[in-house]
């Protein structure tokens, strides 16, 4: 249907000359590292070769050459079929992920695999792509703007569905990636508040689960910070973002001089119930938020208001919530905040993966030297842990340089991302970043003893061909979409 | 479409989130890699097993070039606690032959044994039967966090001289404590006991180290490095014993059923022949794993032998008449007496309304008639008339302090540093022990006359007397007696070389000897007048508080060329010639003629089989 000609025009023959090549080498560069880890972390003293396919590294090597393959696909596409199928692409997948959910066998206690012929592949990698594509292609859609309760509903419900079928596979930590995402819904015009809410409800918690030694009586060490957080932050909004001075003003007053009484009675040694005093005063001052906000016409400052209440009420709540999770779940996060020692159980792994990395030194014990790697003292030490073996053969320069290789590749897909004349590509984009910060933070932090435990690999390093493949192909559409920005015309 | 440069501003926020948590990483990453080095030692302790090699302890041979003490492998069962993942107990006790009580007993005994460690090796059981390692061997991969460790027991050729070479035994607590070369880890052995602790540092060698690799199963995966860093054990040294262990065996058993001890000495040497505490007991008790059950029972309060003490060198006893040679000897140098002094003897030595008796013989008599003839009132008359002699010492005090230190020089009264634990001092009073007794100048020589024949707070160790008797053989020097004669590849210490000669003029002691001499041709050591070998000696005859009178006996030969010097010690033997002088004379001929004449084994026919347990009075401790 199409003519010659105007194929020729559309199919945009100069993919390669317009390619982000930066990009490329820094993918090439973490492919490989990648699969020398992988060979130092399997090694053993069979001294087998890195090309073996018997070994993962051998395999890691054919799902590299794979990728590559996969990547030279998607730069020879067509750049619109992405646009154009990402609904049903999306489609296609969440029915996937659930027909996985109900017939994959049961692999470690996740039900994410599929095994088709020889490769088993987890349809949860590549529903990341489908999932940003479509994520996109909303944003892109006809006068649609993330202001209404119905566009925050269609966007999240993207965003959840997933979720929920990532969970159903029992895959709880692949689910929480898709979590990133929000990181999209904040550039495009979500309010900071939520994230901040976010961050809070995460501090509030560790600050309360990790402190839970009693500091004067009838209040902890934690119930105390969250208390002088809840204050500070509250006080730093009504000034910085409701920009109302003059009420930051007087709450500082109120809370510093709480505290100063707090202080002088306590060396009196006059027992209050101080924590529900400082609740009482938060309260008091979220009443004072709400007043000047009726009175000088600020709604912001009722934003002041609902987090003071949020927060004493989240933080409160925080002792129930955490009797909620299950035995694991709570020790998994004790043992991450470094309230439990438990070497033996849940935190053998991470106690392994830190003497690993710690042991490596400054420079590292060298290539194929490292005796936690080739003596199997880390789990999944290929998969999950493959920082490790960098970080000991290879030392704090090794750990250092993977960092700062990521962080070169995440800022540079931003810089992609803002470049683009199209509201598709950059949503498309920002999402490929929001999944490898979380991969990142998530996976090193873990590593280092400073996340919980949450089985996600570290992109392009870990082995596993779905994991790879997964993250080269969202990573490729993007530089195909990227050289193909100006033919954009919006 | 619009742009939003407001909302573009939002790329520095999520922008400046990922750097932030960047720096967060590398931060931790640099206090984890760089600034600690916990993790380091972490890693090895992980990753390496050092797998101690003990190294085969010295050897022991006699002074012939018999082997004694030879060593035998072993196996204990290691364990380290906290490699210990999902053990199937009964399995595991199964393939040891133990039950499951035992398995859980032996557990709690490891957790409060001295160093326990989880992270260290403990010994779970010791010396395994062959064929329960060989089982063991087998199927120890199934039980992660236990190996077996290559020992060694001690093995005798002679089931003799136990009180001589000791034995070995786990260290204790106070060894780690007082282990200033940091060589002993808990479990390790230690010589206990004779020549075994006192040559510890040079029979345990050096201890080896092999480096292992272990996985996070504790499955061991080959050495490290190819065993460059392997450190291989070393040997402990051999040493020949001075002792010569046929006649070690030989006086033992003429000791069976007799209470004391004989101390041989090569005279020339100070080389110890033979030292026999009786009752003694077979060194291969104290082997292996039934060593804390038997140890306790030689041990034990209840056991009246107390076969762990070693009385020739721990057993203080009145010296009795073998006192009178080094008597004879300070009364001469001293000039209270020359060679022809006569003392009267009228059936005792009375004076100031004492009598001390003695039994008949011609009167008056010189020195060495006295020696001959044991006379008491001589060596009394002497000793009044030194000690009470003012015009020369000034006081009694001063004289009895002259008198002590002759006896001093002699070896007596102070340990003689031989190579051996536990020597005791014996007992020499000296003149401020009576000035508190007695009162100052409240004493004179007829109150502690009987320290001149051997008798009173005078007390001495066999070895003592033994060492006089070859004081007297070489006419006047000793070198300090030892059991080891030789260490490999060292020298022996010097103090095992060196002269000692008291401050008494030789002829004195050529005069003593020939009284020794004239107490054996014509005197109360007749039965030790052999034809072939020239005898002399002297006999003792202790009274005690313990029944009847100890028997005792010194003596060397030959006169002339002295090759052995002995000293017999029998408690309640009675007479010095009831058994010191028979078991002295049949042990100088077996080491100088290698058998016992025909016409002589009637005594020690009767040696072998005579007892003086009978006469032992034993006195029961008073009760709580």
């Amino acid at each position: 249907m199409l003519s010659g000609t105007s194929r020729k025009i559309n199919s945009d023959p100069s993919a390669f000359r317009s390619l982000d090549w930066f990009t490329v080498v820094l993918y090439l560069l973490l492919v490989l590292a990648g699969v020398v880890s992988i060979y130092a972390a399997s090694y053993d003293f069979d001294h087998a070769s890195i090309f073996s396919f018997t070994e993962f590294s051998g395999k890691q090597l054919r799902w590299i050459g794979l990728s590559l393959v996969i990547g030279l696909v998607i730069l020879l596409s067509d750049y619109r079929i992405y646009e154009t199928y990402a609904y049903p692409l999306y489609v296609m997948m969440m029915v996937l992920l659930a027909v996985t959910a109900v017939i994959a066998p049961d692999i470690k206690g996740s039900h994410s695999w599929l095994k088709i012929g020889p490769v088993s592949l987890q349809p949860a990698e590549f529903a990341k792509c489908a999932t940003a594509l479509a994520l996109a292609k909303l944003f892109n859609s006809y006068n649609f703007k993330l202001r209404s309760p119905s566009s925050y509903a269609k966007a999240i419900g993207l965003i959840i569905l997933p979720i929920l079928l990532i969970i159903a596979e029992r895959e709880t930590g692949s689910a929480l990636a898709y979590m990133a995402l929000f990181f999209v819904l904040y550039r495009e015009g979500m309010s900071g508040m939520v994230l901040l809410a976010a961050l809070a409800a995460v501090v509030i918690f560790v600050v309360s689960v990790k402190y839970v030694d009693p500091m004067i009586p009838g209040m902890s060490t934690g119930e105390f910070i969250v208390m002088i957080l809840i204050m500070a932050t509250s006080s730093l909004m009504a000034g910085l973002y409701a920009r109302s001075l003059e009420v930051m003003r007087n709450v500082s007053i109120l809370f510093i001089g709480a505290i100063g009484a707090m202080m002088l009675c306590n060396s009196l040694g006059l027992e209050l119930p101080w924590l529900w005093i400082y609740i009482g005063l938060i309260g008091l001052a979220a009443l004072y938020f709400a007043v000047m906000a009726i009175k000088d016409h600020l709604r912001k400052l009722l934003v002041c208001t609902i987090f003071a209440i949020g927060s004493v009420a989240f933080s409160l709540s925080v002792s129930v919530l955490f009797d909620h999770l299950a035995p694991h779940q709570q020790n998994r996060i004790l043992v991450s905040l470094g309230i439990k020692a438990d070497p033996r159980g849940a935190g053998y792994n991470v106690n392994q993966s830190m003497i690993a990395i710690g042991s490596g030194g400054l420079t590292g014990k060298g290539f194929l030297n490292g005796t936690q790697t080739k003596l199997k003292y880390v789990p999944e030490q290929h998969t999950d842990f493959i920082f490790c073996t960098i970080g000991e053969e290879q030392g704090f320069m090794g750990t250092s340089a993977v960092i700062l290789i990521f962080l070169m590749l995440i800022l540079r897909i931003i810089t992609l991302a803002e470049r683009q004349p199209s509201t598709f590509v950059r949503v498309y984009a920002y999402s490929v970043a929001s999944i490898l910060i979380f991969h990142l933070c998530i996976n090193i932090g873990m590593v280092i003893g400073l996340c919980p435990v949450i089985g996600i690999p570290l992109p392009f390093f870990s082995y596993g061909g779905s994991s790879l493949w997964g993250f080269t192909i969202l990573l490729f559409i993007l530089l195909r979409l990227d050289s193909a920005r100006k033919q954009f015309r919006n | 479409m619009r742009k939003d440069y407001n909302l573009e501003k939002r790329r520095y926020v999520i922008g400046g989130f990922i750097v932030v948590i960047a720096l967060i990483y590398l931060v931790r990453l640099f206090t984890l890699q760089v600034a600690d080095d916990k993790y380091k030692a972490f890693a090895e302790n992980n990753a390496f097993l050092r797998k101690v090699q003990f190294p085969s302890r010295g050897l022991m041979y006699d002074r012939n070039g018999e082997l004694v003490v030879y060593n035998q492998p072993a196996y204990d069962v290691m364990m380290i606690p906290k490699d210990i993942k999902g053990l199937d107990t009964l399995d595991f006790c199964h393939t040891l032959g133990i039950t499951r009580e035992q398995f859980d007993s032996r557990m709690a005994d490891v957790k409060k044994s001295a160093g326990y460690s989880v992270y260290t090796p403990q010994r779970f059981m010791s010396h395994l039967t062959a064929r329960d390692y060989g089982r063991l061997q087998e199927k120890l991969y199934r039980y992660p966090g236990f190996f077996t460790q290559k020992r060694i027991l001690r093995q005798y050729n002679y089931l003799a001289a136990a009180n001589v070479l000791g034995n070995i035994r786990e260290v204790n607590q106070r060894d780690l404590d007082n282990d200033d070369d940091a060589y002993y880890r808990a479990g390790d052995y230690i010589g206990d006991l004779g020549v075994e602790r006192s040559y510890e540092k040079y029979l345990r060698g050096d201890k080896g180290v092999e480096i292992l690799m272990r996985d996070a199963y504790g499955r061991i995966q080959g050495r490290y490095e190819e065993g460059a860093f392997d450190v291989s054990p070393h040997s402990g040294r051999n040493l020949t014993l001075s002792l010569d262990i046929k006649l070690q065996q030989y006086a033992e058993s003429l000791m069976v059923n007799k209470i004391g001890a004989v101390v041989a000495i090569e005279p020339k040497t100070g080389e110890i022949l033979c030292m026999v505490s009786s009752p003694t007991y077979d060194p291969t008790l104290l082997v292996g794993r039934e060593r804390g059950k038997n140890y306790l029972k030689l041990a034990s309060a209840d056991n009246i032998d107390h076969p762990l003490f070693d009385r020739a060198l721990m057993g203080s006893y009145p010296p009795g008449s073998t006192f009178k040679p080094g008597q004879a000897l300070i009364l001469l140098q001293e000039g209270i007496i020359d060679l022809n002094t006569a003392y009267p003897c009228y059936h005792g030595y009375i004076n100031g309304g004492l009598k001390v008796g003695c039994h008949g013989h011609g009167s008056p008599i010189p020195v060495k008639p006295a020696l001959q003839t044991s006379c008491n009132a001589f060596f009394c008359w002497g000793f009044k008339n030194m000690i009470d002699r003012r015009s020369k010492y000034g006081s009694s005090a001063k004289a009895f302090e002259v008198w002590k230190n002759h006896l001093v020089q002699l070896g007596y009264g102070y340990r003689l540093g031989v190579d051996l634990p536990n020597e005791s001092r014996g007992f020499l009073p000296n003149a401020k022990y009576y000035d508190k007794f007695y009162g100052e100048g409240r004493w004179s020589a007829n109150t502690i006359v009987s320290v001149s024949i051997g008798q009173g707070e005078v007390l001495a160790t066999p070895l003592q007397m033994a060492n006089l008797c070859a004081t007297i053989a070489n006419r006047g020097h000793f070198i300090t007696p030892h059991a080891v004669k030789a260490i490999q590849d060292t020298v022996m210490p010097a103090e095992y070389l060196q002269t000692h000669a008291p401050d008494i003029d030789s002829r004195w002691f050529h005069a003593v000897a020939e009284g020794m001499r004239m107490a054996v041709t014509g005197g109360t050591c007749r039965l030790a007048n052999l034809p072939d070998i020239e005898v002399a000696g002297k006999t003792g005859t202790a009274q005690n508080p313990h029944g009847k009178d100890h028997s005792a006996f010194i003596g060397f030969a030959p006169y002339d060329d002295p090759q052995i010097a002995v000293a017999v010690y029998v408690e309640n033997g009675g007479f010095g010639a009831t058994f010191g002088v028979p078991i002295g004379s049949l042990v100088i001929e077996k080491y100088l003629n290698g058998s016992i004449r025909p016409e002589r084994k009637y005594i020690e026919m009767n040696m072998l089989n005579a007892s003086t347990k009978q006469f032992r009075v034993i006195r029961n401790k008073p009760k709580n």
